[in-house]
């Protein structure tokens, strides 16, 4: 699509918004793809309807309020991405829109604390853990709330599980295939510690060393995703520096995690970090491509025949393109039934902070996919995000099904070790 | 009352559309060289809210256009300045399914591709497969009588199509067709089919299904001139097969969809010929040796038959996916949708080429080779002081060179806004009256779609140099 707009006023991250612009051909391939358009069913919420309404803010022919409700409702799940044949990079335009408009645009003071809050502490796991019990001190007054405040309560666990500290160096067993740093995540650890042990269980047992490196921190997703640039750049800076050693691979298990690292070089364009930002990212990889690359150690057979259902996360299917590893390693697992999910490209509704930030949608998409994870058949799904796992886990449990959520590691670690899968089995 | 206010009784806020960020994402389909903002769009959801819609626009005369997925690739579902823009999208249900009758009732917005999906565990598929079917919806597939790679042995739409419920221009309902192919009297449902959003909207189909077919042989062939492919589907024809599809794709086409997909074609190819045959087995099985021998013949250096379904699938998705990948070598393009008779196929690449040279314009060409169905894409940059022009003219030239050897300006695409200027050199101005009155005795103010199809009205076409005088006025734009 032609454009008019002045890309050497924007500068640098002009450039890559017009590039976006440019490739898209408004042929609407995405429009199926993108779960806003299959919820709302209007142009303005659909990619092609993104895209042509930030065209036109960036041209200076709308007003950035008149578009903004539109591209608030974006879960930036990139599904468009997947399914545009004219390659367009749907996700670093709206990352970088986002970066662009967020100083430009009007907030509430309200909203401004809000943002702030969770900005201040999801990131963080100590703060996180402290806002958790204090969040369960406040669940008397929620109704009392206004709704902005409700949606994060209702997500709260009622239960932390116990803190259990990470070592910085975990040894491989038997002989040394690998040596990797690992990034452990910031609301993930709080949440779910397990995955991590439970990946690290995997990779020591497959001859892999892992170092933790000390002073990493949040990758910065969540503060870029939600146009707070600077933020992210701190984040990012840090994460630069420690994983500045020789390692055969980055690994993340949250699908998040990876895309963001994955994004450095987007965050760090006309920056001078640019080339290391490049370098780290090359590195990183989703666990499971790095154990499907690496070629697992036998899997003893389950104990008995199980049907499972792969949750594609958006991170990993769209943002990442991987979809075959997570696969390929649930089906060496003996005994084990793989099973697609009915509309699987379609996000859960998770997406970050978005089911705080528009939990009807969020809700909507939520139900969708747990009613798809039943009609799939499944007893047990797994997938290979935090985010997914609690969105699906919960709206599952919403409709009064119980069918347990995995990390696609708990799973396979759970095979090794030939403890039961399933709970109270 | 304002007339928003009045049209508001029957559309709540959420589907009556009118702020500047609602209306933007509206202003074009899937041709960007034209656009304009509607006064309002409003988004039904049942037959009875098209026609409060249509009468509010008949009691004001306010034209107003459908859309469907808005992917029309000729200015059809483009708004009009200041009219109204009745998104169908939303009333997308599948009303009824009957395998016995093998029949399927839809509304206007359902998708094409659903169609066959919700007949599948029947052993049932919905035939007409234009590359937009995972998109575009069977209301617009109705109206532009699209067709697809499958529709040289079945049939374009019209031939799928049993019957519709219509509201026409004045808001009255009438139904059209019946569940029967058998029917008495006039056929104004062939009438209807291709009347591109002109004669009324289609608010429910009912579609023919076929049963889906045992098996399939799928060929691919590469050649190392263009020519050679469009020969080799005159000596397929001439042998007497009728293959299920009959498709070519050049070497920018090849570029594009690999680029896109991934389809492993061979990428040194200059072109590919894809043929397809389906059918019961022994039947496939015979005339696939026949075929297999056809193409050996025909100059081929590289021979490929899908072995499984997945190489059979990769093989057309790349295809499929050819349109809208060629975005990828170019920052704009105009996509044509001329027709020849297949005999001059050969003919017709060779001199689309020659004009590709002479306008310094690079042109991709991916077609329905079966049925003579021309998709030239001319690559332009528009931010080239002069070369949309240079494009438009290209395009224009391309179109009366079909006209020249025999053929049509549009094979499924529709005229739109995009042809109208040459309908002239098709259809005679007696022919072109007759149309006008047969419009005009529906919809005396040509509210429904005003300004397409037929050419003048007060829409520009698109071949005319420098601004229309619309254009200046700001009404409309190109970008
Ligand atoms: C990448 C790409 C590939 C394509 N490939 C093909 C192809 O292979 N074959 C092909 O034939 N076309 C193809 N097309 C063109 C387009 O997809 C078809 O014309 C399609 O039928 C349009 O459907 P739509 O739902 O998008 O309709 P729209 O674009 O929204 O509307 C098309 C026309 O139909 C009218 N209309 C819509 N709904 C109704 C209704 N309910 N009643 C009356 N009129 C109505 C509109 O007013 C308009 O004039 C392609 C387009 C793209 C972008
Ligand atoms: S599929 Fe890609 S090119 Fe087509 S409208 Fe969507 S983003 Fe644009
Ligand atoms: S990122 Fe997801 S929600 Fe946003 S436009 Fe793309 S498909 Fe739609």
């Amino acid at each position: 699509m032609q454009h008019k707009i002045d890309v050497e006023k924007l500068g640098p991250q002009g450039e890559i918004m017009a590039h976006a612009i440019e490739a898209c051909v408004h042929c609407g391939f995405c429009l199926p793809a993108c779960p806003t358009y299959q919820v709302l069913g209007e142009e303005m919420d659909s990619p092609r309807g993104r895209i042509f309404l930030m065209k036109e803010v960036l041209e200076g022919n709308l007003n950035l309020e008149e578009a903004q409700p539109y591209l608030d409702k974006c879960l930036g799940c990139q599904g468009c991405v997947t399914a545009c044949p004219s390659g367009v990079p749907y996700g670093e335009l709206i990352t970088t829109y986002r970066a662009w408009s967020e100083t430009k645009r009007h907030r509430s003071p309200f909203q401004r604390l809000f943002r702030i809050g969770l900005q201040e502490t999801l990131p963080y796991p100590a703060r996180f853990r402290a806002a958790v019990a204090l969040g369960r001190l406040g669940q008397p007054l929620k109704p009392l709330l206004p709704p902005l405040l409700q949606a994060p309560l209702e997500l709260l666990p009622n239960q932390l599980p116990k803190a259990e500290p990470l070592p910085e160096l975990v040894p491989a067993e038997g002989e040394k295939r690998a040596r990797v740093a690992f990034l452990a995540g910031c609301a993930q650890q709080v949440l779910q510690p397990g995955f991590n042990h439970a990946t690290l269980r995997v990779l020591a047992h497959n001859g892999v060393e892992v170092v933790i490196p000390k002073g990493q921190g949040c990758c910065g997703a969540l503060a870029m995703h939600t146009g707070e640039r600077e933020r992210a750049l701190r984040f990012a800076r840090t994460n630069l520096e420690a994983f500045a050693g020789e390692y055969d691979a980055i690994i993340t298990n949250a699908a998040g995690c990876g895309s963001g690292l994955k994004e450095y070089p987007l965050l760090f364009h006309g920056e001078p970090e640019q080339e290391k930002a490049q370098a780290l990212a090359a590195r990183v990889k989703d666990i499971a491509v790095f154990l499907a690359e690496l070629g697992l150690k036998a899997v003893p057979p389950l104990s008995r025949p199980l049907k499972v259902a792969y949750h594609d996360a958006c991170h990993l299917a769209h943002a990442q393109q991987v979809r075959a590893e997570p696969r390929r390693l649930l089906r060496s697992i003996p005994g084990l039934e793989l099973l697609e999910i009915p509309e699987g490209e379609l996000c859960c509704g998770s997406a970050g902070t978005y089911n705080l930030e528009q939990p009807q949608i969020a809700a909507t998409l939520g139900e969708r996919k747990a009613r798809n994870i039943i009609a799939s058949g499944a007893e047990l799904v797994v997938t290979g995000n935090i985010g997914c796992f609690t969105q699906i886990q919960s709206h599952l449990r919403k409709l009064g099904r119980e069918i347990p959520v995995l990390h696609t590691l708990e799973l396979l670690d759970r095979a090794y070790r030939q403890s039961p899968i399933l709970p109270g089995r | 009352m304002t007339l928003l206010e009045e049209l508001g009784r029957f559309f709540p806020p959420g589907r009556l559309l009118h702020k500047p960020g609602e209306l933007v994402p509206y202003e074009s389909d899937a041709l960007t060289a034209f656009r304009a903002r509607p006064l309002a769009v409003v988004l039904p959801e049942s037959h009875e809210e098209v026609v409060q819609a249509v009468r509010w626009c008949a009691r004001h005369r306010i034209p107003y256009v459908a859309r469907g997925s808005g992917t029309s690739l000729s200015g059809g579902s483009l708004p009009i300045d200041g009219g109204l823009l009745i998104g169908l999208n939303r009333m997308n249900k599948l009303l009824r399914l009957d395998p016995q009758e093998r029949i399927a009732v839809v509304e206007p917005g359902f998708i094409n591709l659903q169609v066959s999906n919700a007949a599948a565990p029947y052993g049932l598929y919905y035939a007409p497969d234009p590359s937009s079917q995972p998109v575009s919806t069977i209301g617009g597939n109705l109206a532009f009588n699209s067709g697809g790679a499958h529709c040289l042995k079945y049939g374009m739409t019209s031939n799928h199509v049993l019957g519709a419920k219509v509201v026409l221009p004045d808001g009255e309902t009438v139904v059209l067709g019946s569940e029967s192919l058998e029917n008495t009297g006039p056929d104004w449902l062939g009438l209807f089919v291709g009347s591109e959003g002109l004669l009324g909207i289609a608010t429910e189909i009912t579609l023919r299904l076929l049963p889906k077919p045992e098996t399939y042989h799928t060929v691919l062939a590469a050649y190392d001139a263009l020519e050679k492919a469009g020969e080799a589907v005159a000596a397929v024809v001439a042998s007497g097969l009728l293959p299920g599809a009959m498709e070519i794709m050049d070497s920018l086409a090849i570029e594009a969809a690999e680029a896109a997909v991934r389809a492993g074609y061979p990428r040194e190819a200059r072109a590919l010929l894809i043929v397809e045959l389906e059918g019961e087995a022994p039947q496939v099985e015979a005339e696939a040796r026949y075929l297999d021998e056809v193409i050996r013949r025909s100059g081929a250096y590289e021979v490929r038959v899908a072995q499984s379904a997945e190489e059979r699938l990769k093989i057309w998705k790349g295809r499929k996916a050819a349109f809208s990948a060629v975005g990828r070598l170019s920052p704009d393009y105009i996509v044509q949708d001329g027709v020849v008779p297949r005999s001059r196929l050969g003919q017709a690449l060779s001199e689309i080429e020659r004009l590709s040279a002479r306008y310094g314009l690079r042109v991709a060409n991916v077609f329905h080779a079966g049925d003579g169905n021309l998709h030239p894409l001319i690559l332009y940059n528009g931010r080239v002081p002069g070369e949309l022009e240079r494009a438009e003219e290209l395009a224009g030239e391309i179109l009366r060179l079909c006209v020249a050897l025999g053929g049509s300006i549009t094979g499924e695409h529709g005229v739109g806004m995009e042809k109208k200027a040459y309908m002239p050199e098709m259809f005679s101005e007696a022919d072109l009256e007759a149309m006008r009155r047969i419009r005009r005795a529906l919809d005396p103010f040509e509210l429904s779609n005003r300004g397409k199809m037929f050419p003048g009205g007060e829409a520009p076409a698109l071949h005319q140099a420098g601004p229309h005088p619309l254009e200046r006025a700001g009404i409309i734009s190109r970008e």
